[in-house]
């Protein structure tokens, strides 16, 4: 049997590191899509609770820590992040696989907010869009997911096929920004 | 521009995309006959002043949005999910 070899979205492509600023991958293991049934909600957040040790984030939020995330990702749409999802989530959610769909990116460093101001039109002011933050909307007119890790920290989710144009566009803002530290 | 999403608060226009008038929503029955589908599928007002329209999220959340605005003073002046608008029965 042929022995395939595991390639990142972003192989190849990072690390990328410009002044203070980093991008690097993040290879958050099984991704998949719980789009709670109708009525469901509360009963898929305990499920959650329960099996995976976080509620279901709310609107626009993100919940659990580093290894084991949910990610509020659309309108009654959470992406669970690290752990395989328990068979019991199946009870109150339809449950799709995106462990190879998304590239995932954090983009760290002093300055890191002025990088993605240039290819978002969020508000991400500190005092609107805080740590545990997450939104979806466009980053360089591709559908993303940006979230808030910290100060000066962001995660930023594109599609797989999307990642080499996401890293390009980033490395040319870094630039940009750093230029005018 | 800004508009407003009933789930992800005020949003730049770049995140939506326009699909005409909410009278789609307002699907006529099968007997209604043929004037009622006529205004249904192919009539449309074009109001100076406030119109109902329905608008997608599709690089937000990917809701479906009926937007009440003033398109002579491009005042916001609303905005609901359409599927909660429908079972509301209203869209008008």
């Amino acid at each position: 049997m042929v022995d395939l070899k595991t390639k990142t979205p972003c192989a190849g492509l990072v690390p990328v590191r410009v002044g203070p600023l980093s991008l690097v991958e993040d290879a958050p293991g099984h991704m998949t899509a719980l789009a709670p049934y109708l009525g469901q909600d509360a009963a898929l957040s305990e499920a959650l609770k329960a099996a995976h040790g976080m509620a279901a984030p709310g609107v626009g939020r993100m919940s659990g820590k580093r290894g084991a995330r949910a990610l509020w990702f659309g309108q009654r749409m959470i992406l669970l992040m690290g752990p395989a999802p328990d068979a019991g989530l199946a009870e109150f959610a339809a449950l799709s696989d995106q462990s190879d769909g998304w590239a995932v990116l954090h983009l760290e460093g002093r300055g890191a907010g002025d990088v993605l101001a240039h290819m978002t039109p969020l508000d991400l002011r500190p005092t609107q869009f805080k740590r545990g933050h997450s939104a979806r909307s466009e980053c360089a007119h591709m559908p993303a997911s940006i979230t808030r890790l910290g100060d000066e920290a962001f995660q930023i989710m594109v599609f797989r096929s999307m990642a080499a144009t996401l890293v390009h566009e980033l490395k040319t803002a870094m630039g940009r920004v750093v230029a005018l530290q | 521009m800004r508009l407003p999403c009933p789930i992800c608060g005020e949003r730049d226009r770049r995140e939506f995309t326009y699909s005409g008038a909410a009278v789609a929503l307002e699907r006529p029955g099968a007997e209604a006959g043929s004037e009622a589908w006529d205004d249904y599928l192919h009539n449309r007002d074009n109001p100076a002043g406030v119109t109902r329209d329905l608008w997608y999220h599709e690089q937000g959340c990917a809701a479906w949005i009926v937007m009440t605005r003033n398109t002579a003073t491009h005042e916001v002046l609303g905005a609901a999910l359409a599927s909660e608008a429908r079972r509301a029965g209203s869209t008008s």
